[in-house]
C-alpha cells in the first residue's frame, strides 16, 4: 500500500506541476498508457490470490480513477488559459462602425394611402382603381359637372389630344370618374375606397400638378347622412389617433352630392405649435355628401331605391397635417434627405389591430 | 363676396354679434374666407385738426402744426407737403406705437421745436402705400374722435366663399335672406315701390335672336332718365364700395356696382346721347369689333350676346359694357339696362374672351330672372337721389322666363336622406324663410321655388335645404353597419404590388413618387412621346409628356440628389406608365435604379460599383415574392435601347412573357439626361405577371424531405465565349432529373490557357439520394451523365 501511495504523490505532483498539453499526455501514457506504471500494476493483480486481487485491484482502480480526473482537471485549465490567452490577442476595437448597410423607405403617400385602407377596408369598402386618363364624361358629365358648368373651370384641367377638339382626353381631375366606372360594372351595393393619382393645371406653394386623393363611396338602400357622418367622423378619429378629436360639417357644394358637406377638424396653434384635436379653431380636410340622384342615374343606378355617400380627401393634406409635413412640393421631389426623414420602415405596415 | 358687417344689417334685422353671424355664415354653408378688421392699425389714433401750421424757421419742408387732438392743442412737427391750416387728420399722441413704421413716437425735438405727436399717411397705419402726404379727413371730422370711425373703417368686413351654386348669395340681400332663415335675424323689407315714369322713351329695345337662340336673352327691362348730373357719388356710396374693394368713379357707374354688390343685379347705364338709334338685342357677328370699357378691343364670334345700336356693339350682354356709349361726367340723358342673360352663354362668352367681370360672375351662376322690373325701380330711385332727372316709362322687351316650378318633398325623406328627423311645420318654416312656397298634404310637402333659386332641381336639394339650416351639427352620426368581420381590403393584385413595395424598401431601396409626365425630351429616350400622350396645357414645357416608362423620373432624381452632393441613390417607385391613351393603355410599374456604387466607403469591405446584376436580384427578388419560380424565369440579353446593349437583360416566362427589364442604363441616355456615373435599373411589370389569384386553399403542396445525405460534385466545363452560363446550368441540370436537385455557377474564367473566345465556368452539382445511399459507381455515373449532357448542349468539355 504504501507503494501506492508513493506513486499516488509523485503522479499528483507530476500532474500538478505539468507545464502544459504536452506534459500532461506524457504523464497520462506514462501511468495509464499501455505500459504505464498503473496498467502494468494491474497486470499484476492476476498473480495474486482472491482476497489480496480484490484489495489491490480496488485500491489500484481508485488511483487510475484518481490520476486520470487529475489530469483531466489539469487539462481544462490549462486549455483554458490557453484559449483565454489568444482570445486576448484577437480583441479588436469595437467600437468600430459596422459594415453599411442601406435601409429603405416607404414614401409617406404610399403609408398613408394604407393607413386609409386599414381604416375604411374595417368598415366594409375594399379598393378600386381606374385610368389616370379619362374621358370628359367620366370625370365629368356623368358626375353632373355639364360641359358649361362653372364647377368645370375651377379644376383646371389638363387635356390630351384625343380624337379631336370635341372629343379631348384629360388627365382625371379627381379619383371620382372611379365611382362612375364601378357603378356602371357592377351592381349595387357598392362600398368602395379610390386612392389614386389625380391633376390638376395649377403649380404653386400649396398646389401640385399631380397630388393623390382617396374617393370612398357607399351606396345601399338605407344610407343615409348619419351614416356618412359616423363613418366620416370615426374614420378620422383613427387616422389622427385622438379619440375626441373635434369633427364638424359644413354644408357645401359640389355637384355630384347633394346635400355636400365639407369636413372640419379641431385643432389649435396655441403657443405657436400647432396640433389637431380641442382647440379653438377648424382645418378643412375633406369633401363628402350624398350621391346626387343624376350621378346614380347616369350609372343606371336606380335613385329612387339606391341611396349612399361619397367622400374625397388629397392624401398629401392628411399626410402632412399627420406627421408634421410643412411643403406639399417636397413629396415629389425624390431628396433623398427628404424621403429618409418622413419616409417609413418597410416592416411598419399599418392595420387596426397593430396600430397605424 | 364681401361686405361690410353694418352693409349686412342694412337688410337684416339682428342683434347678434359679429362671432355670432360669422359662425352661423359657416354652419349655414356660406364658408368664411376672412374677416377683415380694416381699423385694427387705427386704434389709439384720433382725429386731429390744424388749428395753424406755420412754416419751421429752420427748415423748408417741415411745419409747425397746432393740433387740436379734441382735449388739447398740442404742437407737431409735420413734413407732409399737405399740412396746412384747418386740414383735418389722423393725430398720433406721444407715446403710440405707429403700426406701419414699427416705432414708438417719444416727444423730440426737430430743429430746436419740440414735436408731441404725429399726423399720419396711410402707409403708417397699413392702409396703403402711399406716404406723400398725411391723411385728410372730411372737415366736420370731430377732434377726438376715434380716427377709424371718421374713416369709415371701423366697421369689419365679412369676405364669404359663394358656392358655384348660390348665385343667389352674391348680393349681400341674398346673404341676409339665408341668416334671416336660420334664425339670426329678420329680413327687412325691401322697397320696390314703383317710380312713375314721366316721359316717354326715345330709345326702343328690339330683341333680334334667331330662332333656338331667343333665350340668350328673353327678357330686358330698360328706361330713358333725362337730365341727369352725373357727379362725384356722396361719401356713403364711396365707402361702400372701397370697403369691397371697388373703386369709386361716378354716381351712374357707382350705383349699378352697388346694384350689383347689394341686389346682385347687375345693370348697365348707357350715355343715351351716344346711343344711335335704338338698341338691338342679338347675337354678335363673327369678326365683329367690340370696344370694351376695359379699354381693349375684343373680335367676337358668332354666338355672343351684344346690345347694339346702329353703329354696332355697345354691350356685351351680361358681361361688359362697351366704351363709346359708357358714361362720363358730362352725361346727361342715360339709358338703363336691367336685362336677364343666359348663364351658359354668358359664360362662354366670358371664357373665350377672357372677360372675368361682376356682372359676368353672377350672370354665369344665374341671376334672378324676376327681379328686373324690382331691380329697375331701386335703381332709378338712386339714379333721380343722386343725379337727379326724369325717368320715362319702362321699356320692356321679351318677358319673364318661366322659372316657376314646383317640387314635391316627402317628410320622411329628411329622416331616410338627411338622417334626421324635423318636424314638419319646423321643416315649412324653414322653407317658407328661405322664400320657397309650401303647401302641405299627408306627409308630402308641394313646394314652389323661388325665382332666385335655380339650383333647387329635386327632392335631394329640398332635403339640403332643410337640413342645412336645421344645422348638420344636429345629425346624429350613426355607426357604418359592420356585423361581420370585414373582408380584405384590397385583390390580389394590389397585395402583389404592397408587398413588392415592401420588399423593395427592405432591400434598401427608398420609394419615391414622381409625376406621371415629363418632358417630350425625355420621353423619347425611353420610347414614349407620342402625340396622342402629349399634353395640350402642360404647366411647363418640362412636363408634357405622358411618362412611358419610370425610370427617366428615376434617373433624374439620382442626378438631382448627386448634384447635391448624395451620391449612391438608391430609388424606387411603383406606378402607371402610358402607351396610350385609352384606359387599357396603362399598366402599373415598379422601377427602380441603384446609382454609383454599393455603399459608402469602410473599413471591413471596399464598395464595389453597382452593375447589372444588382437590378437583375431586386427584380428577381420582387418576382419571387409574387410567386414565381426561378428556374421557370429565363434571362436573355433582349432589353430595350434604353439599357447598355452588354449589360442589360430581360426577365422572360416562356418566349412572349416579358416579366421584367434589367440592366445598367446606356450611357448615352445618361448623358443626355445629364446624370454622370453608372446607374442600373429595373422595371417590373405586373400586369404581365401570371394574374394573381386568391386561391381557396392556402395549404402549402406536401413536404418530402429525402433521408439520404445529399452529395456534391464540382466540375468546371471550357466553353466557347458566347455560351450563356445559363445553357450550361441548365445541361447540367436535365442530365440527371431525378437526382440532381440543384446546380449552381460558382466560378468564370477566361483568358490564361484557355486562349481568345473561351472560357471556363466552374458549377456545383447537388445529387440527391432519393431511396438509398449511392454508391461510388452510381455516383460516378451520373457525374458523366453531366459531363456528356454539357458537352452535347454546349460543345463544352471538362478542363483539365
Amino acid at each position: 500500500m504504501k507503494e501506492l501511495d508513493a506513486l499516488r504523490s509523485e503522479l499528483m505532483t507530476a500532474v500538478d506541476q505539468a507545464a502544459g498539453l504536452d506534459d500532461l499526455e506524457n504523464i497520462r501514457v506514462s501511468a495509464l498508457g499501455k505500459k504505464g506504471r498503473i496498467t502494468e500494476l494491474m497486470k499484476g493483480l492476476g498473480d495474486m490470490d482472491a482476497d489480496a486481487r480484490k484489495q489491490a485491484g480496488q485500491a489500484l482502480n481508485a488511483l487510475k480513477g484518481e490520476v486520470a480526473d487529475a489530469i483531466e482537471t489539469k487539462k481544462r485549465a490549462s486549455s483554458d488559459s490557453e484559449l483565454e490567452a489568444r482570445l486576448a490577442r484577437e480583441s479588436v476595437d469595437v467600437s468600430l462602425p459596422v459594415r453599411p448597410e442601406s435601409e429603405g423607405r416607404i414614401h409617406p403617400i404610399s403609408q398613408t394611402i394604407d393607413e386609409v385602407v386599414a381604416i375604411l377596408g374595417e368598415m366594409g369598402l375594399s379598393v378600386a382603381e381606374g385610368p389616370d386618363i379619362e374621358d370628359d364624361w367620366h370625370n365629368f358629365t356623368a358626375l353632373n359637372i355639364p360641359p358649361d358648368h362653372p364647377a368645370r373651370q375651377e379644376h383646371d384641367t389638363f387635356y390630351l389630344p384625343g380624337a379631336g377638339d370635341d372629343d379631348r382626353l384629360v388627365l382625371r381631375t379627381h379619383t371620382s370618374p372611379v365611382q362612375i366606372r364601378t357603378m356602371m360594372a357592377g351592381e349595387p351595393p357598392f362600398r368602395i375606397i379610390v386612392p389614386g393619382r389625380t391633376y390638376r393645371c395649377d403649380y404653386d406653394a400649396t398646389h401640385s400638378p399631380m397630388f393623390h386623393q382617396v374617393e370612398g363611396l357607399v351606396i345601399d338602400e338605407a344610407t343615409h347622412m348619419g351614416h356618412l357622418k359616423g363613418c366620416i367622423v370615426e374614420f378620422c378619429r383613427a387616422f389622427f389617433g385622438v379619440d375626441d378629436l373635434p369633427v364638424r360639417f359644413r354644408p357645401s357644394y359640389f355637384p355630384f352630392t347633394e346635400p355636400s358637406a365639407e369636413v372640419d377638424i379641431g385643432c389649435t396653434r396655441e403657443g405657436g405649435e400647432f396640433r389637431i384635436g380641442h382647440g379653438d379653431d377648424w382645418l378643412e380636410i375633406l369633401g363628402c355628401g350624398m350621391v346626387n340622384a343624376k350621378v346614380l342615374e347616369n350609372c343606371n343606378v336606380d335613385p329612387a331605391k339606391y341611396q349612399g355617400f361619397a367622400f374625397g380627401m388629397g392624401i398629401e393634406r392628411m399626410a402632412m397635417l399627420k406627421y408634421g409635413i410643412p411643403d406639399l412640393r417636397t413629396f415629389y421631389e425624390s431628396d433623398l434627405r427628404w424621403l429618409r426623414h418622413y419616409g417609413f420602415n418597410a416592416l411598419q405596415v399599418p392595420s387596426m389591430v397593430g396600430g397605424l | 363676396m364681401k361686405f361690410p358687417f353694418q352693409w349686412l344689417k342694412e337688410h337684416l334685422d339682428t342683434k347678434a354679434s359679429l362671432d355670432d353671424v360669422v359662425e352661423r355664415l359657416t354652419m349655414t354653408g356660406l364658408e368664411i374666407d376672412k374677416v377683415h378688421h380694416r381699423g385694427k392699425d387705427l386704434e389709439g389714433f384720433v382725429v386731429g385738426r390744424v388749428v395753424e401750421a406755420k412754416k419751421h424757421p429752420d427748415a423748408d419742408k417741415l411745419s409747425i402744426c397746432q393740433v387740436d387732438n379734441g382735449s388739447e392743442t398740442v404742437v407737431v412737427v409735420c413734413g407732409a407737403p399737405n399740412a396746412r391750416t384747418g386740414l383735418v387728420g389722423v393725430f398720433a399722441p406721444s407715446g403710440s406705437y405707429i403700426p406701419g413704421t414699427g416705432i414708438t413716437l417719444k416727444p423730440t425735438e426737430i430743429r430746436g421745436v419740440v414735436s408731441n405727436g404725429m399726423l399720419l399717411s396711410e402707409r403708417e397705419v397699413n392702409l396703403s402705400d402711399d406716404h406723400d402726404g398725411i391723411i385728410e379727413l372730411p372737415d366736420d371730422a370731430k377732434p377726438g374722435s376715434p380716427a377709424a370711425d371718421a374713416m369709415g373703417l371701423a366697421d369689419p368686413v365679412i369676405e364669404i366663399e359663394i358656392t358655384p351654386n348660390r348665385g343667389d348669395c352674391l348680393g349681400v340681400r341674398g346673404v341676409a335672406r339665408d341668416l334671416a332663415a336660420a334664425g339670426v335675424g329678420a329680413l327687412k323689407p325691401l322697397n320696390c315701390a314703383p317710380v312713375p315714369g314721366v316721359i316717354e322713351s326715345p330709345i326702343k329695345v328690339n330683341l333680334d335672336f334667331k330662332v333656338g337662340a331667343e333665350n340668350a336673352c328673353p327678357y330686358f327691362v330698360g328706361r330713358f332718365v333725362r337730365g341727369v348730373k352725373n357727379g362725384e357719388s356722396p361719401k356713403w356710396l364711396k365707402d361702400k364700395l372701397t370697403a369691397v374693394g371697388l373703386r369709386p368713379i361716378s354716381a351712374l357707374v357707382d350705383i349699378s356696382n352697388l346694384m350689383t354688390m347689394d341686389l346682385g343685379r347687375p345693370l348697365h347705364v348707357f350715355d343715351a346721347a351716344k346711343v344711335k338709334g335704338d338698341l338691338q338685342v342679338r347675337l354678335s357677328k363673327q369678326g365683329e369689333k367690340f370696344s370694351a370699357l376695359d379699354g381693349k378691343e375684343y373680335e367676337l364670334d358668332a354666338e355672343m350676346t351684344v346690345i347694339a345700336d346702329d353703329a354696332g356693339a355697345e354691350a356685351l350682354g351680361g358681361v361688359i359694357g362697351g366704351a363709346a356709349s359708357g358714361c362720363t361726367e358730362d352725361t346727361v340723358d342715360v339709358f338703363v339696362e336691367s336685362a336677364y342673360f343666359d348663364p351658359v352663354r354668358t359664360a362662354m362668352t366670358g371664357r373665350k374672351l377672357t372677360i372675368m367681370s361682376d356682372a359676368r360672375y353672377r350672370f354665369e351662376r344665374g341671376v334672378d330672372p324676376a327681379f328686373l322690373v324690382d331691380g329697375m325701380e331701386i335703381a332709378t330711385r338712386l339714379i333721380l337721389d343722386l343725379c337727379g332727372g326724369e325717368p320715362s316709362e319702362l321699356v320692356i322687351a321679351g318677358s319673364e322666363p318661366d322659372w316657376k316650378r314646383d317640387l314635391t318633398l316627402r317628410i320622411e325623406r329628411i329622416e331616410s336622406f338627411g338622417g334626421i328627423k324635423i318636424a314638419e311645420n319646423k321643416i315649412t318654416e324653414i322653407l317658407t324663410a328661405l322664400g320657397f312656397g309650401v303647401a302641405e298634404g299627408n306627409g308630402v310637402l308641394t313646394v314652389s321655388i323661388p325665382s332666385w333659386r335655380p339650383d333647387i332641381v329635386g327632392e335631394a336639394c329640398l332635403v339640403e335645404e332643410v337640413v342645412r339650416i336645421h344645422g348638420y351639427d344636429n345629425i346624429p352620426a350613426v355607426p357604418m353597419d359592420r356585423s361581420e368581420l370585414p373582408t380584405p381590403a384590397i385583390g390580389p393584385d394590389q397585395r402583389r404590388r404592397g408587398m413588392a413595395r415592401r420588399l423593395l424598401a427592405g432591400r434598401g431601396l427608398i420609394e419615391a413618387v414622381t409625376y406621371s409626365f415629363l418632358s417630350a425630351k425625355q420621353a423619347s429616350l425611353f420610347g414614349g412621346g407620342a402625340q396622342a400622350l402629349t399634353l395640350i396645357n402642360p404647366i411647363s414645357a418640362d412636363l408634357d409628356v405622358m411618362r412611358p416608362s419610370l425610370l427617366p423620373n428615376l434617373i433624374a432624381a439620382a442626378g438631382r440628389n448627386a448634384d447635391r452632393g448624395i451620391a449612391n441613390a438608391r430609388l424606387f417607385e411603383i406606378g402607371p406608365r402610358f402607351f396610350g391613351a385609352a384606359p387599357e393603355d396603362q399598366d402599373i410599374v415598379a422601377g427602380g435604379i441603384r446609382s454609383g456604387v454599393t455603399g459608402a466607403r469602410n473599413w471591413a469591405e471596399p464598395p464595389r460599383p453597382v452593375d447589372l446584376f444588382d437590378a437583375k436580384a431586386d427584380a428577381l427578388a420582387v418576382l419571387g415574392a409574387m410567386g414565381l419560380q426561378a428556374d421557370k424565369i429565363d434571362a436573355v440579353a433582349e432589353a430595350p435601347g434604353w439599357y447598355h446593349p452588354g449589360h442589360s437583360g430581360v426577365l422572360r416566362l416562356g418566349p412572349k412573357t416579358i416579366l421584367a427589364h434589367f440592366g445598367e442604363i446606356h450611357p448615352r441616355i445618361l448623358k443626355d439626361m445629364g446624370v454622370k456615373g453608372t446607374h442600373a435599373g429595373f422595371e417590373i411589370f405586373f400586369d404581365n405577371l401570371p394574374k394573381a389569384k386568391d386561391k381557396k386553399s392556402k395549404a402549402r403542396p406536401f413536404l418530402d424531405l429525402p433521408q439520404f445525405h445529399a452529395v456534391e460534385r464540382d466540375f468546371a466545363f471550357v466553353v466557347d465565349a458566347d455560351v450563356s452560363a445559363a445553357k450550361v446550368l441548365g445541361a447540367a441540370r436535365s442530365a440527371e432529373k431525378k437526382l440532381i436537385t440543384q446546380v449552381s455557377l460558382f466560378d468564370v474564367f477566361e483568358g490564361g490557357a484557355l486562349g481568345d473566345g473561351k472560357k471556363s465556368l466552374a458549377i456545383n452539382v447537388v445529387v440527391q439520394p432519393v431511396e438509398q445511399t449511392l454508391t461510388d459507381a452510381e455516383i460516378e455515373a451520373i457525374a458523366e451523365k453531366v459531363v456528356a449532357s454539357v458537352h452535347k448542349a454546349t460543345g463544352g468539355v471538362l478542363r483539365s
